[in-house]
């Protein structure tokens, strides 16, 4: 068994060596009649640019694609450049007229997406011609070796029961050096994915006929990370349902967050482009779903007839009915920790890392500014976007509204939401996001808080302190501290993964909808002691 | 304002300070030589097998002592010196007292076995027990072989830490089956089973005769007294229970007997002086319990109770029904009420007993076989609501009335499988009754005794 775990790993480690290779490999250059299309595609005024291009990339040259991405955007930039000038010069000249015609030859557009898109096209080699090879000795090779190292745990964990053997003595696991590195490997990964896609357009092409078979395009860098996200978390769940496998609770919800995000985040979304309708996820909702009301994204489902008005309708409805009604009859957990892809995520990826988050009141302050901060972000966001769509004015109280929605898109949706999110987990937990950033945990909190059925109950005066809920807390909270006063826990970050009352020794915690009334119960003296003294203490108090 | 001093910053000692603190402005200090910071004694092993590091043993963080201004003094108390309101440290300091709280816990037992105190030996109570066992078996090729001495809670607990560094583990039990001196023989019988399962020597009937010595004084063998075989270890831990940690009180005039005297009000013989927790024995047992009882909740119950005293308001120790709850490697065991086992029971008291097919759950009710009274349920791999039996315990329920309601009880975590039905059937069968299951009741289960 040891011995099959040992070269999973090694076949697990060859196939992502190859994946990160893959990068490098390949030459890129343009053939004259595809620039064309291109150009005509694109409908650029500008009359450099086609030139520029031409210098650039139709080439016999063998560009690898560092070397394909820093023509491109030279060609976009020299182009701009090009146009700025003469703006200046008949600035000068006071030649408002001819100054003004200068500004439609300006590409707009990031030069980075751009540069992807040509890259596509002008792609060879390994990754865009024997792509099926590629595939299998990238992901084929990971998913196998991943498997290989994960399924003997079945054996090797011993009998079913809680597994956190030397998880604080695992370099993986306890921030060393394997932590850091997958920690490094995440960002990076995140860095080039929201913003230099050119530079994996290997990848993307690992991808392509996978993306054929279900829309009928070819895969965006978008489709690469729904893939592998949905490849990721399948394999991670594999691990889940072995680790966890004595608690009925954990095998559920980890079925329902990978059926959740297979289903609706990638099957359904692209199936619908197949129909051309607009790519939507059903259970992504605003605020989570930041864009929803962008202007871009109400014209296009008010475009799309009665089934982008069904979107919208639905959307809403969502957001402000189902959702809370929902929370109030089962607490958050129903979304963050059994629908929600970025908790499907945090759930199966991040489950090894779930102890690293921190535990203490200074974090809890933070955590309450930092959610709250977005929340407000993303609300006033919306507010200036839909007065946007109905008035026309683009701009509210001097600040322009794609401004702001860049701002955001930037900060909260690419940094937060990805970088830090998720590159995070070796370091600080696998809930970051959820726990710092998310605006929609911050709503659903509030309704969990306050008008809500669900709570940990405390099971009477069974508390040891030993810590272990807390330790296993990814949300951070210090669930001991109510549990060895014998008060249950209600706290707006509970996404209710269970795991408290998984790793209990004494089975002092459990997840449950009751009634509201006594749901908040705080105590002095437990049960067990003197019931006068109880009554005594706790009336006083 | 008095100045309360408390030795021992166990789970005993820090509920009276908070509880003191809460209730008065005395200044208050806790002295203690093992830690500067309070950490749950019970989850020391979790440190050693990784699950958690040694400061996510401490239930509060470091500037919460500061701000509650709760003084926490390091030192080793050497004596005491009632009648010039003292204490005496090791190193000639001297700390001045209003009223003093002895909370000093247990030691384990050494039972003048030839070689127990060589290097290598050693109980697992204190934090220092687990710095000496990360010394000697920090992994398996360091320590090939450990034998345990002692078929208790803690000797479970510590064959299960070596195992977890896959460190063979010979485990030396006097009895004829594991804690059968509490446990009935059928949840005995299965721990066990579990215990042999994890690839523990378990030896049944065998007591130690010596612990034999290498040329520099380490821990070689252990010999078995029964049958002369001899053991060839690294490590040996001796958890054949505790006894309180009173040896420095012995001048002090303090009333002792096995462990300090206390009456119901936790006064010791001398006025001003109080003793609470595992080091307190009572003149006379309350209930059924045992005089001294180390136990972490009977502490914790005696830290709420005296502070309430010490702030003035009077009041007597009088603990509740008995509960508690351990876990026997990946077996849960909680108990509500009084289930003694087959070598204690009463000539009254009577099983029904149940027991999973397959899987390792079994439940022992015992009752009243006169007058069907309730008496006490332990559970094996099933939790159970300690609100609920505790109320059916005050309320002198029948067995019936607590079979027909016991889905209100369970505690296990939801989606899992429940077993109501194959328990009440059971009892059906065997007593010749037609008692029928009720639903789970949130009404039931949140209405007061």
């Amino acid at each position: 068994m040891k011995v099959i775990k040992q070269s999973g790993l090694i076949i697990f480690l060859l196939g992502l060596t190859i994946f990160v290779g893959t990068i490098f490999t390949g030459s890129f250059n343009l053939n004259q009649s595809d620039l064309d299309t291109f150009i005509k595609e694109k409908n650029y005024k500008s009359t450099v640019i086609k030139s520029n291009l031409e210098k650039a990339i139709v080439t016999s040259e063998d560009l690898n694609i560092f070397q394909f991405s820093k023509r491109v955007i030279k060609a976009y930039e020299s182009s701009n450049l090009y146009y700025d000038n003469l703006i200046q010069k008949y600035n000068k000249e006071k030649k408002w007229k001819e100054k003004g015609k200068q500004y439609q030859y300006k590409i707009g557009g990031k030069p980075h997406s751009l540069s992807f898109i040509l890259a596509k096209k002008a792609g060879k080699g390994w990754a865009a011609e024997n792509t099926t090879l590629m595939w299998f000795l990238t992901f084929g090779l990971g998913i196998i070796g991943a498997l290989l190292f994960i399924v003997p745990d079945v054996v090797l964990l011993g009998k079913p029961g809680i597994k956190n053997d030397g998880i604080f003595l695992d370099a993986a696991t306890n921030r060393g050096w394997i932590g850091w590195f997958a920690f490094v490997f995440l960002v990076t990964f995140y860095i080039l994915l929201y913003f230099y896609p050119d530079l994996i357009v290997n990848w993307v092409f690992l991808v392509d006929p996978i993306s054929a078979s279900i829309s009928g395009n070819p895969a965006s860098q978008w489709f690469l990370y729904g893939f592998l996200y949905c490849t990721v978390m399948t394999v991670m769940a594999v691990r889940m349902y072995i680790k966890y496998r004595d608690n009925k609770y954990q095998i559920l919800r980890t079925t329902s967050v990978l059926f959740f995000q297979i289903v609706f985040a990638f099957l359904i979304p692209e199936i619908l482009v197949r129909f051309e309708k607009p790519w939507y996820d059903f259970k992504n909702a605003f605020p989570l779903d930041y864009d929803f009301f962008f202007r871009w994204n109400l014209d296009e489902l008010l475009s799309s007839g009665g089934f982008g008005l069904f979107i919208l309708v639905w959307g809403v409805v969502l957001t402000v009915v189902v959702v809370p009604v929902m929370v109030y009859f089962f607490g958050k957990r129903w979304y963050c920790s059994w629908v929600c892809g970025c908790g499907g995520l945090a759930e199966t990826l991040g489950d090894p890392y779930r102890q690293l988050s921190s535990k203490t009141l200074l974090s809890w302050k933070f955590e309450r500014i930092i959610i709250h901060s977005v929340l407000i972000f993303v609300l006033v966001m919306t507010g200036f976007a839909l007065y946007t769509f109905f008035s026309g004015a683009n701009q509210v109280i001097g600040i322009k509204t794609q401004t702001i929605q860049d701002i955001y898109g930037f900060l909260i949706g690419s940094i937060f939401a990805g970088v830090i999110g998720t590159g995070f987990y070796p370091i600080f937990g696998n809930r970051v996001w959820c726990r710092f950033g998310c605006p929609l945990a911050a709503y659903l909190g509030f309704i969990q808080r306050f008008k809500s059925k669900f709570r940990i109950t405390t099971n009477g005066g069974q508390c040891i302190s030993c810590g272990n809920c807390s330790t296993y807390c990814e949300q951070g909270i210090d669930v001991r501290a109510y549990a060895q006063k014998g008060e249950n826990i209600v706290r707006s970050s509970c996404v209710g993964c269970g795991v408290c009352s998984a790793v209990c020794p004494r089975g002092v915690l459990k997840l449950e909808n009751g009634p509201e009334d006594g749901r908040i119960n705080p105590t002095e003296i437990l049960l067990g002691n003197d019931v006068d003294l109880m009554n005594f203490v706790n009336q006083k108090q | 304002m008095e100045h309360i001093v408390i030795i021992g910053n166990g789970i005993s000692g820090v509920t009276a300070a908070r509880h003191i603190r809460k209730n008065s402005n005395n200044k208050i200090t806790i002295v203690s030589a093992e830690s500067k910071y309070f950490f749950s004694r019970t989850a020391l092993m979790y440190v050693y097998m990784g699950h958690m590091k040694f400061e996510h043993t401490q239930p509060y963080e470091n500037w919460f002592w500061e701000k509650n201004n709760i003084l926490l003094k390091q030192g080793f108390v050497s004596n005491i010196l009632p009648h010039k309101k003292q204490l005496e440290f090791r190193n000639g300091e001297i700390l001045s007292f209003d009223k003093l709280i002895i909370a000093t816990g247990s030691k384990p037992n050494k039972f003048g076995w030839p070689g127990q105190d060589l290097d290598g030996v050693m109980g697992m109570y204190h934090k220092q027990d687990l710095e000496k066992l990360e010394k000697y078996a920090p992994d398996n090729k360091a320590c090939n072989s450990a034998v345990i001495v002692g078929g208790g809670l803690i000797g479970i607990e510590l064959a299960e830490m070596l195992r977890s560094r896959k460190i063979p583990v010979t485990f030396l039990v006097r009895e004829n089956s594991f804690w059968n001196g509490v446990l009935p023989a059928q949840e005995s019988e299965m721990i066990n089973n579990h215990i042999k399962e994890h690839h523990i020597d378990l030896r049944l009937n065998t007591n130690l005769k010596e612990i034999k010595s290498d040329e520099n004084g380490r821990v070689k063998s252990v010999i078995i007294e029964e049958t002369g075989e001899e053991i060839f270890c690294n490590v040996v831990g001796l958890t054949a229970g505790v006894t309180p940690n009173i040896d420095f009180l012995k001048e002090s005039g303090i009333e002792l007997g096995r462990g300090v005297k206390v009456n119901r009000f936790l006064e010791t013989n001398i006025k001003d002086i109080y003793a609470i927790g595992d080091c307190a024995e009572q003149h006379k047992a309350i209930g059924q319990r045992r005089n001294i009882e180390a136990v972490w909740y009977t502490g914790r119950m005696m830290g709420e109770t005296l502070a309430q005293t010490i702030c003035g308001n009077k009041t007597e120790y009088k603990p509740g029904h008995w509960f508690n709850s351990a876990k026997f490697l990946d077996i849960e065991y909680q108990t509500y009420g009084w289930v003694f086992s087959e070598i204690g029971k009463k000539e009254n008291e009577t099983y029904f007993q149940w027991q999973h097919p397959k899987e390792q759950k079994c439940i022992t009710i015992s009752f009243d076989k006169n007058t069907n009274q309730f008496l006490g349920i332990n559970t094996f791999g099933i939790r159970m609501r300690h609100d609920i039996f505790n109320k059916w315990l005050t309320e002198n329920q029948t067995i019936e009335h607590v079979l027909e309601h016991l889905a209100d009880a369970n505690f296990d975590p939801e989606f899992y499988k429940l077993y109501e039905s194959e328990i009440v059937e059971k009892f059906n069968k065997e007593n010749n009754t037609s008692i029928q299951t009720k639903k789970k009741s949130w009404k039931r289960i949140f209405s007061k005794a």
